[in-house]
């Protein structure tokens, strides 16, 4: 009976739980608007002003957003154009065209796309066009307005703007830059793209009529500045339903922020990475720890999430191996000091771990040769080796060369933390050659 | 315990059989769950899970999916030859065929994009939609845009989806040029010795004890423990020996209680399992075969294959002067094949520049000259030049014991290399009575 009163009690505290975790994964995961953006406002007022002056005056206009991944490039515009939107006179008159060139990955198919997004299916219909300038000058055409002589202002946005440089003849970007520059329909085309070298990527002829106008998304962020970013971001807004549990939340943020195991942690992760994505990975992983019984984020979830997110992948699939697999590893690594990291070739390893075995070896006996070769395609699978071009056809396997993709230092760690690791192999991997 | 079962959002007996269903791995269900949240909340847009072969990746996502009833497509990407199929695939399993019907025949993944927010603006996600996608690292070799898209996928198609990658490869041989979304990353480590026991000691034979059963898996990892420690493999091998480690029992020589005699039955057994079975050098039918009619099979000794080819007189020559030929410098011709070789100092041929020997470094090209003049030289009768000799050699290199490596064009001086090991060239030469060893200047 009193298991089920203490039940009762929880369950509110269990909806107020699954309500916070869903409005913090909402923003951990699907990347929802901040109601203003932070840290970015002067960038944020001029590609405002921007984009107003193409939806309301017409004038046409071309701006590269350019900021590292995870920086907010596609936040900053998203924000910008809900704030745009919002504007009664341009949510009537402004079209959208959306691209990607993860999505559009040629000029066809961006076309298509676009005559999509303009909802013109219907007005292209079967129509054959001479040259993609001209279907794209058609539609448009067809955006002008019946009656009046102006025409609707376009604004595209291209994602990933450096994937359209690769486009044949870069044909895309020539016409809409083309475009932007005459005095034909206002269109307004704003690329975002990691590369600051994307100039030199567009052609002489696309690059002349670039207006060369860049907004850098570079943060600056100190870490003082980073703390309050994430207590902030695990902050509830006010307008939670049950105020109790926000404060109390809230407050166990602030706390949280202030521990000295976390400040590390995330001075840590500040010095490695500084942009959102990666951070919003490290709370997320923190706040999946959080249940009914641990209702706030301890500092341990977050020393424990940072651990999942800094472990080296390649020395977690070396403990993996099976101890014949690892002597082949050490063999290599031996190899490698030898001949100074030259490429080395099946019989070579094999070669250095029969040395082992005849001289050292008390806990490994012999194995037959085949068996070898079977761990050491499954190295070769997992691409801890890698074998080099060219020879691939012609040799026998023994004798293909290959090349080691660990460091020293990794597999000596590795080693170390080896589950039930004989010592007669731990001395071999340490003692200088072979 | 309790802490472990209880999630919010799924029943607490259904968390229970799924735990049973997967043995050794907890923690990882647990993270797996807690980083999804109850069924309607977001969960992170991709995942990666990496671990090496047989330890449980696409098991647990897969049973975890099914079992709590998620919406979820399961794409293995060596079924997918192309793009279209995967997209199909994913498709069927969301939204039916009408619209896997609507892809069109090359489809992009632009095609696919579109097409799911079409359809799900009809149907809108009320859990999360799960893609899991098992050995992904064939992704890599698919269009360049594909990974990266899957990756974003969610923010692409703006639906609530998470993107769920398998791979035995690690993340860092996947990252793009310019970098990617960046996925979470989940590490399943392999079992170890006392979990493999574990599960292995779970499927019992009817008609013998567990306990005995269990012993036996004790005795089979100690042998191939630290060889393999795939649970598949290990599993085939339990299954194929487990009959013989039960004979003494059947004829009444032990009981299951003499563990030392039944161990020093069945040891020597295995180690020969390690050579045939695990090398798949024979399928488990001829390896059965094998055990019930023991006399017959065990004068042929070694059952591979290199053991069995047969080759014309003259080719078994021709393939011993070109082993010779591959491996030893040319400079060293004059003292084994010639007669009279006039004065080298021993001390000064034996003095190895190379430091290291041709059979680590592997065999030499060669032209047919010295082929020839080679297998004149150790072959016992005369031979003339005919052109069976000739086509000998070309259907030696149709064999692939010789690989021709200068180009077909070059018709008056062709140069071949020896692509046989040295076991096997040691067979063929005792069949002809040949002592090769003699001749190698690695073996002097």
């Amino acid at each position: 009976m009193s298991k089920r009163k203490a039940k009762d009690s929880h369950l509110t505290a269990g909806e107020c739980l699954s309500q916070a975790q869903r409005l913090l994964r909402e923003r951990f995961c699907h990347q929802q608007l901040p109601i203003r953006p932070v840290g970015v406002e002067s960038q944020h007022k001029h590609l405002l002003e921007l984009l107003k002056r193409t939806a309301v005056h017409g004038e046409s206009n071309s701006v590269l957003i350019v900021g590292p991944r995870g920086a907010g490039k596609t936040m900053l515009l998203n924000c910008v154009l809900k704030e745009l939107m919002e504007v009664d006179e341009v949510e009537k008159n402004i079209l959208l065209v959306q691209l990607n060139g993860l999505l559009q990955t040629d000029d066809r198919i961006a076309l298509k796309e676009i005559t999509r997004q303009l909802n013109l299916e219907n007005v292209v219909g079967d129509k054959v066009f001479g040259s993609f300038a001209e279907n794209l000058a058609f539609l448009l055409e067809a955006l002008k307005k019946g009656d009046r002589s102006s025409s609707r202002p376009v604004l595209f946005t291209l994602d990933e703007f450096d994937l359209f440089a690769h486009h044949k003849n870069q044909t895309l970007l020539y016409n809409l830059l083309d475009i932007s520059q005459s005095a034909q329909t206002p269109v307004a085309v704003v690329g975002l793209t990691c590369r600051l070298d994307v100039l030199e990527l567009l052609e002489k002829r696309v690059k002349s009529r670039f207006s060369h106008r860049q907004i850098h998304l570079l943060s600056a962020m100190n870490f003082p500045g980073f703390l309050r970013s994430v207590e902030q971001q695990l902050r509830l807004p006010p307008d939670f339903p049950d105020s109790r549990f926000s404060e109390d939340w809230n407050a166990g943020t602030k706390a949280l922020c202030e521990d000295k195991s976390v400040e590390a942690v995330l001075r840590k992760h500040f010095n490695s990475s500084k942009d959102f994505r990666s951070l919003h990975m490290l709370l997320m992983l923190a706040l999946s720890r959080v249940t009914v019984y641990n209702p706030a984020i301890r500092p341990t979830d977050l020393l424990e999430a940072s651990r999942i997110c800094t472990s080296d992948a390649k020395a977690n699939v070396l403990h993996g191996l099976s101890v014949l697999e690892l002597c082949l590893i050490i063999a290599m690594k031996h190899l490698n000091d030898i001949y100074e990291g030259e490429p080395f070739n099946f019989q070579m390893v094999h070669n250095e771990f029969k040395k082992f075995l005849q001289r050292k070896s008390h806990s490994i006996h012999n194995f037959e040769k085949p068996v070898v070769v079977k761990a050491f395609e499954h190295l070769q699978e997992l691409e801890l080796i890698k074998p080099m071009d060219g020879t691939t056809a012609r040799s026998q396997k023994e004798y293909q060369l290959v090349k080691l993709m660990l460091d020293h230092t990794q597999i000596m760690e590795a080693l170390q933390k080896y589950p039930q690791c004989p010592t007669d192999v731990k001395q071999w991997a340490a003692s200088a050659f072979g | 315990m309790s802490a472990l079962l209880h999630h919010p959002g799924y029943d607490d007996d259904r968390l229970r059989l799924l735990m049973e269903k997967l043995p050794c791995r907890e923690t990882q269900v647990s993270t797996l769950l807690a980083l999804m949240g109850e069924p309607e909340q977001y969960c992170y847009p991709s995942i990666f899970i990496y671990g090496q072969r047989a330890t449980g990746k696409s098991h647990v996502t897969q049973t975890l999916l099914r079992e709590l009833q998620l919406p979820h497509a399961v794409v293995s990407c060596v079924e997918c030859v192309s793009v279209g199929i995967l997209f199909e695939q994913v498709l069927l399993t969301f939204f039916g065929s009408s619209s896997s019907n609507s892809l069109p025949r090359y489809p992009s993944l632009s095609d696919f994009i579109r097409l799911y927010r079409q359809f799900c603006g009809q149907v809108p996600a009320t859990q999360t939609r799960y893609i899991v996608l098992d050995r992904a690292e064939l992704l890599r070799d698919m269009d360049a845009n594909l990974l990266p898209g899957f990756l974003r996928l969610q923010e692409l198609v703006e639906d609530n989806l998470t993107v769920i990658l398998l791979s035995q490869i690690v993340w860092d041989k996947f990252r793009p040029n310019t970098g990617c979304f960046e996925p979470l990353l989940l590490h399943f480590p392999n079992y170890n010795k006392a979990e493999l026991q574990e599960i292995l000691a779970q499927d019992t034979h009817p008609s013998y004890s567990s306990e005995l059963y269990s012993s036996y898996i004790n005795i089979l990892l100690g042998v191939f423990y630290s060889v393999c420690r795939d649970v598949r493999e290990l599993r085939h091998l339990a299954a194929l020996n487990f009959p013989k480690f039960c004979e003494p029992l059947e004829t009444g020589e032990a009981k299951e209680k003499d563990a030392h005699k039944l161990w020093r039955n069945i040891e020597p057994h295995l180690k020969k399992a390690m050579q045939t079975v695990y090398l798949r050098e024979v399928s488990s039918v001829q390896w059965e075969e094998q055990q019930t009619d023991e006399r017959e099979t065990a004068d042929r000794r070694g059952l591979s294959a290199h053991e069995h080819v047969e080759l014309p007189y003259y080719s078994k020559y021709l393939l011993i002067a070109a082993y010779l030929a591959s491996y030893n410098p040319a400079r060293t011709d004059r003292r084994f094949f010639l007669k009279h070789h006039g004065k080298i100092k021993k001390t000064n041929f034996l003095k190895k520049h190379e430091k290291t020997s041709n059979h680590l470094l592997g065999p030499k090209p060669f032209p047919l000259d010295r082929l020839l003049a080679i297998f004149y030289s150790v072959v016992d009768s005369r031979v003339a030049p005919t052109a069976s000799v000739f086509s000998q050699i070309s259907s030696l290199v149709t064999l692939q014991l010789l690989s021709q490596t200068s180009h077909d064009d070059q018709l008056d001086a062709p140069k071949y290399k020896c692509a046989v090991s040295l076991d096997f060239i040691q067979a063929i030469a005792r069949t002809v009575g040949f002592d090769i060893l003699r001749y190698l200047y690695d073996f002097l």
